[in-house]
């Protein structure tokens, strides 16, 4: 019984944690893609953005006086989401409108995108200074729900904390906000039209602009989710979500480029494969050395990849879904 | 006046011009067909009337405003509707969320006219729920019209709607585009099957390198033994 609730501690929570993260990300990615036909590379700073910009709310919060029994990250991610999807409009036409107004081509945005990573994280640089900050700004204790197994056997409990109980209910809500968004409302609808054929969606009659922008409201409010989640699960810096915008990317085109509901099984699903493999079976499979011949036992390590090479499981799995199924698994864009 | 006038119209997309002088005049209870050889500029015609080419001449009137160079989302209001020759459906979404598309512009309630596509296209209302992608092609260009109509458009401009149909369909999209006429809609079309199309044109006009040849209604252009011979195939 103890191994089973190691496995649910180590693998099913965190690996829930990794893909809300991941799949919030990528849903933003997926979008902007089957929109603007473009692979948006700043999309993990805009994560990184929209956790400083939930940093400096709570801060501001904290610094007030205000004492809340919730951390203060999530209860300014309304705010910062607003404040965040504004930035995204502005980077929008700042940097990318014009190019797309002189018809450059996705490479070229992709560029862009690049140096749009680099100016931001500069900025955040020079104005946060690269030290690890802590969300936690008014010292609140991260509280752990602690659920007593030992009716089934168990001696240790399942153990869970509070910002991520707060993050499975946000990411859930998120998911079917979209879900009702892109399937019942008018422009979600005209945003999966444009998604599947941009020219017949302007022949509609479509106002393709209040699109795009609406495209970026979404994706960057969701990275501000992300990014605040992320932040609050391991700590702020300025390079917080740059380390996974490479597997956040994989998880996108592992779902099949464009599809919002690919990118969130994409997500959970890179995010479990890594888990998964950085996971120490040994602690699962102890009992089998009961039953193992004399002198033969499990190693102490059981792990299939050791943790320093965690990301390269997102590659492996994304290689191989585009030698199997090269427009990934819900029928994307292939271009 | 007329529902469309097209006043010689040149236009292109940027080099030298596709269209040269293209005059056009469409009343709302008029079935214009445009025919010609390939490269006479008859899709551009109407890709220009709907915006999606540079005019740099002449004038489009329609409704009593020159529209030229005007957006789709600006016209679609004023009436306007097109129906392309390829990928003319939203492949991923279901044949009603296609209609729905189709609305995009108007602000009322639609379902009256999404009733009266239905309507006319019973088997698109058995398959509403269905991705327009899995349709066949006849069933396709249905969705597509039906698309196009559901902004209750005065004009409808369709691009060689029997393209690639299999001739019972090729009949029964020539009868839909007739009776769409006569609940008065009116229609401008391009069309390879010219001598069939023109047969139900009450407007016929030969486009040949960018320039009207001959213009008349459908039957004289049938009867004329020179467009009979250079562009009915004799």
């Amino acid at each position: 019984m103890d191994e089973l609730i190691f496995f649910i501690n180590r693998v099913l929570i965190s690996g829930t944690v990794l893909g809300s993260i991941y799949a919030l990300g990528a849903i933003g990615i997926t979008l902007i893609f089957g929109i603007l036909r473009f692979a948006h590379f700043a999309h993990g700073d805009m994560m990184t953005m929209g956790a400083f910009v939930a940093f400096v709310l709570a801060s501001a919060l904290a610094a007030a006086g205000v004492v809340l029994p919730l951390p203060m990250g999530f209860v300014v991610l309304p705010v910062a989401m607003i404040i965040t999807a504004l930035l995204a409009l502005g980077i929008d036409k700042g940097f990318y409108a014009p190019l797309r107004a002189r018809g450059a081509k996705p490479v070229t945005l992709l560029i862009a995108s690049i140096g749009v990573t680099l100016m931001m994280q500069g900025l955040l640089r020079l104005i946060f200074g690269s030290s690890t900050k802590s969300m936690y700004v008014a010292g609140e204790s991260k509280d752990i729900f602690r659920i007593d197994m030992s009716w089934a056997g168990g001696t240790r409990p399942i153990s869970i904390t509070e910002p991520q109980v707060i993050m499975f209910v946000v990411t859930a809500l998120i998911v079917v906000a979209l879900h009702l968004f892109l399937t019942r409302s008018r422009l979600g609808k005209a945003m999966r039209a444009m998604a599947d054929n941009a020219a017949l969606a302007q022949v509609s009659g479509i106002n393709t602009a209040l699109v795009v922008r609406v495209t970026w409201v979404i994706a960057g409010s969701l990275a501000c989710v992300a990014g605040t989640m992320l932040a609050l699960d391991v700590a702020l810096m300025p390079d917080l979500a740059f380390n996974i915008v490479l597997p956040i990317f994989a998880a996108a085109i592992v779902g099949g480029l464009g599809h919002a509901y690919g990118a969130i099984v994409g997500g959970f699903l890179i995010a479990f494969a890594e888990t998964l493999a950085v996971f120490n079976w040994t602690a699962v499979l102890r009992p089998l050395n009961a039953i193992l011949p004399e002198g033969m036992a499990l190693p102490a390590n059981l792990a299939l990849v050791p943790t320093e090479y965690k990301l390269t499981v997102a590659f492996v799995i994304l290689v191989v879904t585009l030698l199997v199924r090269p427009t990934g698994i819900f029928k994307g864009a292939s271009t | 006046m007329a529902l469309i006038e097209l006043k010689h119209v040149v236009g292109g997309y940027g080099g030298a011009p596709i269209l040269n002088g293209v005059n056009i005049a469409i009343e709302k209870s008029d079935i214009g067909v445009i025919v010609g050889p390939n490269g006479a500029g008859k899709s551009t015609t109407l890709k220009a009337i709907f915006g999606l080419l540079k005019v740099t001449g002449g004038t489009i009137e329609f409704g009593g405003e020159n529209i030229a160079n005007s957006l789709p989302d600006r016209l679609v209001p004023k009436g306007l509707s097109f129906v392309p020759q390829e990928k003319n459906v939203f492949t991923s979404m279901s044949v009603e969320e296609n209609l729905e598309m189709g609305a995009f512009t108007r602000t009322d309630d639609f379902s009256g006219t999404m009733a009266w596509v239905y309507e006319m296209f019973p088997v698109l209302k058995e398959k509403r729920r269905q991705p327009a992608g899995e349709l066949s092609g006849g069933q396709r260009q249905m969705v597509a019209m039906g698309r196009a109509l559901m902004s209750k458009p005065s004009l409808l401009m369709l691009d060689e709607p029997s393209a690639g149909l299999s001739p019972r369909y090729v009949i029964e999209i020539f009868e839909t585009i007739q009776r769409v006429n006569q609940e008065g809609v009116g229609i401008l079309m391009v069309e390879q099957n010219a001598r069939q199309a023109l047969a139900f044109a009450s407007k016929g006009f030969v486009l040949a390198q960018g320039q009207n040849r001959f213009t008349g209604t459908g039957q004289e252009l049938i009867d004329d033994p020179e467009v009979a011979k250079s562009f009915l195939g004799g």
